[in-house]
């Protein structure tokens, strides 16, 4: 796709390009302004985009704040991803119905819904990889996800602004979208109305750039966007040494640390909840008053419920400690083991959304230094505060 | 759960409340003929004069302890009663009026009536559950109308209600709301409260007030080190855990951290 010239549109060809997947039947979704935040849903048009905002974000804070041009994506990640799309928060799963001795049961039928993601940034787009890798990738596929997933056109963002929890750099997850997109975009914002240089990464991304209103993009256009995106990625909020983590976690199950940070965790599931690739469920069943219908549905559960965990006689992790323990070493160690990466993109939401501000990256620094040496002080910057610039890859 | 009479029968009944759980049930309009349909209504004062003699399957008990009159009554339903549900924060926690647990009640007495001394009461407000055995505790203040409905359609088919322990805050992700603790500074008691409202508050941009009690695990210390940093003093954090659930254990012991 480097090969292919890039294409470069204006606002103009950007509604352009909502309305030509309006038109194809996709369902247009992406950020909006609402309830202080920038959030996920559906959009129609270019002015309902979050223009001139940003977000400034730190271990349990996130504010919208001002920023000095109009840019229409320059913010982070907020605190939903695609996630409530594709793997919704509430399925139901069949109903069925009592009529005298019979019971009939119905399962619910996968419904086929075409989605359009509008700015999807590197991070989500593997985010989305390894949901399709555990949803789809098994021996048992998820029907009602597949039924979402195969249908979406995604539009991708090449990051502008990297958030203050934002450590995608030390997954080697972006900011810079390689893979999983059909139209790829970055927004140049200096200087007046923003331009898009638009990259098509797909044969679906190719033919629907081929009837918006575009040009060529010209070669200082194209070397501005890809300083933007390598200004993004030297600014980095947070930093995970990430190469032996798997190790490093699995080696010290029965570190003190894990006391430290329970005494600070809520044990209340926020982070599992923000994050987009968390995929844990519960099944729950419900009857009528009449004992005539009953349904089952699954929802979105968290490790850190004590009924997550409950099997016959009672939970399995009955302490906050083994909790927090088991979200950690899972998503960053044994994520590997059963699906072959690892399951921290750095999107850095579940820093930004803990109430109490509990930093993962932080977290794994902590143990780290309780191995080295004494000899080895990190550097004052690292020490302060874990917010260390990332050299630009 | 039919008996070989018919219907189970149902009983309501209410001790030191202010009716709002119980009425939850006649909000239950669409849902209401059916509860009739499934349920006989052998003792409910405030839907019917009906007071039939006799054994209840079903009682559902609003209200907390705080006369010795009413702590002999609730032993009296306990044995009329195959299962005993509480209903709401009186009946769960002692209610709003266990305020007077941290109180002098006499000296409250003495300031609202003018002849306090025809008042009989007791020191302090009590969950039911601290008298006699009960089956389930449905929290809130009120009872949720759909996990009313929930706790009444397990009941009749056998099976565990769906009342989640876990706190406010997966019902505020489940739904979409922004958190208004990070995103705005609002101080906000979802992260240590039992689940239940759907996060009525937080959908209307307020933080959670705690009106469904302590969630199953709540580190409340290390929420108020934070609710500290968004502004709140002692005298404030004392006070947010002492509302509707005040006498439940973890709100208790939280707010007597912050002065007795």
């Amino acid at each position: 796709m480097e090969s292919a010239p890039l294409a470069a549109i204006t606002l103009g060809g950007l509604q352009a390009l909502f309305d030509e997947l309006k038109n194809q039947g996709y369902r247009v979704v992406g950020p909006v302004v609402r309830d202080g935040a920038i959030v996920y849903d559906d959009i129609g048009a270019v002015s309902e985009l979050p223009r001139g905002w940003k977000d400034e974000q730190d271990g349990g804070h996130y504010r919208l704040v001002r920023r000095s041009n109009d840019a229409r994506f320059g913010y982070a990640v907020g605190p939903h991803s695609w996630k409530k799309y594709l793997h919704p928060p509430l399925q139901p799963l069949w109903r069925a119905r009592r009529e005298d001795d019979r019971m009939s049961v119905e399962p619910e039928r996968a419904v086929p819904e075409r989605f359009a993601f509008i700015g999807v940034r590197a991070c989500e787009l593997r985010a989305i990889a390894v949901q399709d890798r555990v949803l789809l990738g098994g021996a048992h596929a998820d029907l009602h996800y597949q039924a979402r997933r195969n249908g979406a056109f995604i539009v991708a963002l090449n990051c502008s602004q990297a958030g203050g929890t934002c450590f995608c750099v030390s997954m080697n997850a972006g900011p810079k979208v390689d893979s999983g997109f059909d139209l790829a975009l970055t927004e140049i914002a200096e200087g007046g109305e923003p331009l898009y240089i638009v990259a098509a990464g797909s044969e679906a991304g190719r033919k629907l750039l081929s009837a918006l209103p575009h040009r060529e993009a010209q070669s200082q256009e194209v070397a501005a966007a890809a300083a933007i995106v390598a200004r993004t990625a030297a600014s980095m909020g947070r930093e995970m040494q990430a190469d032996d983590v798997k190790e490093l976690l699995q080696h010290n199950l029965d570190h003190p640390r894990w006391d430290e940070v329970a005494e600070r965790c809520l044990a209340c599931g926020n982070c599992t909840m923000v994050c987009p690739t968390c995929f844990c469920t519960s099944v729950q069943d419900s009857s009528d008053l009449a004992g005539l219908e009953f349904s089952r549905s699954r929802r979105w559960d968290s490790c850190f419920t004590s009924d997550f965990s409950y099997i016959h006689g009672g939970s399995v992790r009955t302490s906050t400690r083994s909790r927090y323990r088991q979200w950690i070493t899972h998503k960053l160690a044994s994520w590997f083991d059963q699906f072959g990466s690892s399951g921290c993109v750095g999107c850095g939401r579940c820093i930004t959304w803990c109430p109490v501000g509990i930093d993962i990256a932080e977290e794994v620094r902590a143990i780290r230094e309780s191995e080295r040496p004494s000899a080895a002080e990190p550097s004052g910057e690292s020490a302060a505060g874990g917010i260390t610039p990332v050299k630009q890859r | 759960m039919a008996t070989a009479a018919g219907k189970p029968r149902l009983a309501v009944f209410k001790f030191a409340s202010c009716d709002g759980c119980q009425l939850t049930l006649l909000d239950c309009e669409e849902q209401l003929l059916s509860v009739a349909d499934a349920l006989e209504i052998a003792y409910f004062p405030e839907a019917t004069r009906a007071d039939l003699k006799g054994r209840y399957d079903l009682a559902l008990v609003e209200g907390s302890i705080t006369t010795e009159h009413d702590a002999q009554r609730i032993h009296e339903v306990r044995r009329r009663s195959r299962t005993l549900i509480t209903i709401g924060a009186c009946a769960t926690a002692g209610g709003i009026q266990a305020l007077r647990n941290f109180a002098n009640v006499r000296a409250y007495a003495a300031a609202v009536y003018a002849h306090p001394e025809y008042v009989r009461t007791l020191a302090t407000s009590t969950a039911i559950a601290d008298h006699v055995t009960v089956d389930f505790e449905l929290r809130g203040c009120p009872v949720n109308k759909q996990q009313l409905l929930e706790v009444i359609s397990a009941f009749l088919i056998g099976r565990r209600p769906v009342t989640p322990p876990h706190s406010v805050c997966l019902e505020c992700k489940l739904s979409g709301n922004v958190c208004v603790m990070v995103a705005r500074g609002t101080a906000c008691l979802g992260p240590v409260t039992h689940a239940g409202c759907g996060a009525l508050c937080p959908a209307y941009e307020r933080g959670c007030y705690g009106c469904y009690g302590p969630m199953e695990t709540p580190n409340s210390v290390s929420l108020s080190r934070r609710l500290r940093a968004v502004g709140l003093d002692e005298q404030v954090l004392k006070r947010i855990y002492r509302t509707f659930n005040a006498a439940a254990p973890a709100f208790r012991e939280e707010s007597e951290r912050h002065g007795g």
